[in-house]
């Protein structure tokens, strides 16, 4: 595969790196002259010192015949201008866009970048797993971002202890698919009665976040601080 | 009319004056209170410190204008579409100073305006040089096709909120 990565900061670095030991074609583009050149000293000639937010600049990468283009620069203005010129310009299959702010997510997805990569929401979201402040846990993002794997441990208060899996209301488009019992994974039938600190695993659209919220934990306005 | 221009540059401090002196109803935003100090005294209009984030908070939704005009192209193209396409303001637009990108972006169904052209083509024709037609604002592909698309996510395809109304994402819920 030929991969063109731009923005030669640590991220763009390592994964230039990590493409090349898996035997891919690599070009990196980093704007900042010195800095290209450090690169170019380490893993070879396949660093061009432009910058990528230039179109013609793409073009003489080989922007037209990438397979997949990663903008992976600190600026989330940059990263989405080089997926839309890749796409639209150089008609690229594939883009990669990093986002550093979460609240661009929405507008980068609409736009057209095929995948995004948020540090800032991954730690996050590792945060919120140790620390479960919400009780409701995003496990993963499935999708592109508009189904979300959460999980759920019932406490006292939940609507949904001792009641039958079928019972519990979930908004369209939503489904219970486990429970973790005592740190087993537990199918869940229809008939499986929910039980105070099961760990209810579900999938769903994002939106559904506050309805699940109110069917398996409680009224979110209601919620109570970790440890409480 | 009501007016959002976002950076307070020159041409930004420049516009938000005159429009204001017009009596048009003006916010500006830029990230940096200090630019603001570009702005005329008589200045009667809001301004205000904020990053695109905040633009709906701001009330960007309701302007019949929004102008990008910051320093950089590419967080002009960043705003410019925002307001397009979560905010459906009807007439955007941005400065672009990079040709290519600017006739790009005008493809992509952002108005667009480009200091490079607007100086090159002053100063050719300042020298008594043939020059092309005077550079307009490069008008955007209309902003809805009939079908309800944007021509950006359609031109770049593979919006995967495909059905969902622009105005219903949750872009700028600060």
């Amino acid at each position: 595969m030929f991969v063109l990565v731009v923005g030669g900061g640590k991220v763009g670095y390592y994964l230039a790196k990590e493409l090349i030991e898996a035997g891919h074609e690599v070009v990196l583009m980093e704007k900042d002259p010195g800095r290209a050149a450090q690169i170019a000293d380490d893993i070879g000639s396949i660093v061009i010192a432009r910058d990528g937010c230039e179109g013609n600049h793409l073009a003489e990468a080989g922007c037209e015949r990438a397979d997949v283009v990663a903008a992976v620069t600190g600026d989330d203005e940059d990263n989405l201008v080089i997926c839309q010129m890749a796409k639209h310009h150089f008609d690229v299959p594939r883009t990669i866009a990093r986002v550093n702010n979460p609240k661009n997510e929405a507008l980068f997805r609409h736009l057209g970048v095929d995948e995004l990569i948020s540090p800032t929401r991954m730690i996050l979201g590792s945060i919120e797993q140790d620390i479960p402040v919400h009780e409701l846990l995003h496990l993963a993002g499935l999708g592109g971002g508009e189904l979300e794997i959460i999980e759920a441990q019932l406490r006292q208060g939940s609507p949904a202890i001792g009641r039958a899996a079928r019972e519990v209301p979930m908004p369209e488009g939503c489904a219970i698919f486990a429970v973790i019992r005592d740190d087993v994974a537990v199918p869940v039938r229809p008939d499986t009665i929910l039980t105070e600190g099961d760990k209810v695993i579900a999938i769903g659209r994002a939106e559904c976040e506050v309805a699940l919220h109110t069917q398996l934990i409680g009224d979110p306005d209601g919620l109570q601080p970790a440890g409480a | 009319m009501n007016i959002v221009i976002v950076g307070c540059g020159r041409v930004g401090a420049t516009l938000a004056g005159d429009l204001d002196a017009k009596g048009h109803r003006v916010t500006i935003v830029d990230i940096s209170t200090r630019a603001f100090e570009r702005l005329p005294a008589t200045f009667g209009g809001n301004a205000v410190r904020a990053d695109e984030d905040t633009l709906r908070r701001i009330g960007a939704a309701e302007a019949d204008v929004f102008l990008a005009l910051t320093e950089g192209d590419n967080r002009n193209v960043m705003a410019a579409q925002l307001a397009t396409e979560a905010l459906e303001v009807k007439q955007v637009v941005a400065k672009i100073n990079d040709v290519v990108r600017a006739k790009a972006y005008a493809e992509l169904g952002i108005a667009t305006i480009c200091r490079t052209d607007l100086m090159t083509h002053a100063l050719l024709g300042y020298m008594g040089l043939p020059v092309g037609p005077t550079p307009r604002i490069r008008e955007a592909a209309p902003h809805t096709h009939p079908d309800g698309t944007s021509p950006v996510a359609a031109a770049i395809g593979g919006s995967t909120v495909g059905g969902t109304t622009v105005g219903a994402l949750p872009t700028v819920e600060a």
